[in-house]
């Protein structure tokens, strides 16, 4: 009995090992893979075509369903906020605590959650069906390097697309909170935007802008570096796309606490 | 085996090990310029191990592999790059950029390579995909709007766009219907053959034995890791290797 429990108990370690070994492997592979994308993003031949094409997929694409995000999330927490805050009569404050919320944490996280949703997992099934159907082999055979043309532009794409989109967030948020707090909820206009000018910085807005650059470049790392990992087919597709969106959307929520742990102390 | 004067290319006891595994074993053999030759074997012989190694992709744990000369260990990996323009490949399902047309594909090289005008180079492209039986109505389509016939031709038509000097064809007949493969076979030694005023030596990687008998110069069977038989195509349908025998009865 004793003798089942201790073999019990050594499995459970075992598996325990094997997915730290795991984890620390694939941190390894991800860090090789960002060392990657550094050395060929300043080696020439620039292809800007391609970054345009991506700020344009990335961007403009997911303008859309940004604008509804952020229209909705600003309506939702004027609501909230006002009834809240009426029991204690600072209904006034509600234009000021939607702004900060959106721009500080809001814009930023929805915004990076939305992109890792949408291209996040369109870069890893992009690249993973070139691998699969042996596109990326081609490029190699032709003495083109993939991750210079599959993996930067992608990345610097995301990384310039997702702090505009997090403000274009904040921007529509504002005005569906002011939307819902002056026409719906009767909140005094002038009140609304005197609270807002006292209690809203540019530091708030700098400090979304920066969570979104960050997490703009997290995710398209995560997303190209899946892609590049697919094999076994459609399965391989699958699972590459599945992990991409899984992981973009859990470092997005993990870099936000670490973000604000820092940025609230230099802002 | 077979020697030759001044090869394409050369392996110079090539061993490559996975692991445990011995994928090339002690491997040594030219193949000559100018010709068409055929690497036949079963599949997990390390046929596509060497077609990597021949193109630089995989090194050597032991050995060397001379391509026009160049030993490519001595390459650095953006030489090793630059050296692969040498190369045109088929791959088994063409491996066509499935986002860009069938001119789109076949003008890629030329964009990323040549400082070529606009026009010329949709000139080019034009008599690249004449010259493999594409028709014009299909130029503008997406490979996935093409039967595999005709995706294997506009792969030619892109692997031949910066004139190699050695076409490396995977699997080229595997999987196609009889026509088809005629067809294909007829590019393949069209290809070798019309280049008036240079050389176009072939490799093709294959475990179709038939129909790449028909157009191959020199045949080579490799065998777990090794060249087991090598000889022109005469005497290799006369081979008295008993593995090779049966792999011809297949």
């Amino acid at each position: 009995m004793i003798q089942k429990l201790v073999q019990l108990f050594i499995r459970q370690i075992e598996d325990l090992g094997a997915v730290v070994i795991e984890g620390v492997e694939g941190l390894g592979a991800i860090s090789l893979f960002t060392a990657r994308f550094f050395y060929w993003s300043f080696r020439k031949p620039y292809r800007n075509h391609l970054f345009f094409e991506q700020l344009y997929f990335i961007g403009n694409k997911s303008l859309t369903i940004i604008l509804l995000a952020g229209m909705f999330t600003g309506m939702v927490l004027a609501t909230q906020t006002y009834f809240g805050f009426k029991l204690i009569n600072v209904d006034s404050l509600v234009g000021a605590i939607v702004a900060i919320s959106l721009s500080k944490e809001l814009a930023p996280v929805l915004t990076g959650l939305i992109v890792a949703g949408r291209a996040g997992s369109a870069m890893a099934a992009q690249i993973g069906s070139m691998k699969v159907t042996e596109q990326i082999d081609a490029l190699e055979v032709m003495g083109i390097n993939s991750i210079q043309y599959l993996a930067v532009p992608r990345i610097a794409a995301a990384t310039i697309a997702v702090p505009m989109l997090s403000v274009v967030f904040l921007f529509i948020g504002n005005f569906g909170s002011w939307l819902v707090g002056t026409k719906t909820l009767m909140i005094d206009e002038a009140l609304f935007f005197s609270k807002l000018s006292d209690f809203m910085f540019i530091s708030d807005i700098a400090q979304g802008v920066i969570k979104a650059w960050v997490f703009g470049f997290v995710i398209a790392i995560i997303g190209t570096y899946f892609g590049f990992q697919v094999d076994k087919g459609a399965v391989g597709v699958g699972r590459g796309t599945n992990l991409a969106v899984v992981w973009g959307m859990i470092s997005v929520l993990i870099l936000d606490y670490f973000l604000t742990s820092f940025l609230v102390k230099i802002l | 085996m077979l020697t030759f004067e001044n090869p394409a290319i050369s392996l110079k006891n090539v061993t490559k090990k996975f692991g445990e595994h011995t994928i090339l074993n002690d491997l040594s053999f030219d193949i000559a310029r100018n010709k068409i030759t055929t690497i036949l074997g079963f599949s997990g012989a390390g046929k596509s191990t060497l077609l990597k190694h021949i193109l630089g992709i995989i090194q050597p744990t032991t050995g060397s592999v001379f391509v026009l000369g160049k030993d490519l260990n001595h390459l650095d990996k953006v030489q090793l790059r630059e050296f692969r323009r040498n190369f045109g490949m088929l791959f088994q399902y063409a491996a066509l950029f499935d986002s860009f047309t069938a001119e789109e594909n076949v003008a890629f090289p030329l964009q990323e390579f040549t400082k070529l005008k606009k026009n010329e180079i949709a000139e080019k492209v034009n008599d690249l995909l004449t010259s493999v039986g594409i028709k014009e109505e299909s130029f503008k389509k997406l490979p996935s709007e093409l039967s595999g016939g005709m995706r294997k031709r506009v792969g030619l038509a892109r692997a031949l766009a910066l004139a190699p000097d050695i076409m490396l064809y995977d699997e080229p007949t595997t999987g196609l219907d009889p026509i088809t493969t005629k067809m294909v076979n007829n590019l393949i030694v069209e290809t070798s053959t019309n280049h008036k005023d240079r050389e176009m030596t072939s490799v093709i990687i294959s475990h179709d034995v038939k129909a790449t008998l028909e157009i191959s110069d020199y045949v080579a069977f490799l065998d777990r890791g090794t060249i087991i038989e090598y000889l022109p195509v005469a005497d290799f349908k006369n081979s008295q290797n008993p593995l090779v025998q049966e792999f011809l009865r297949l």
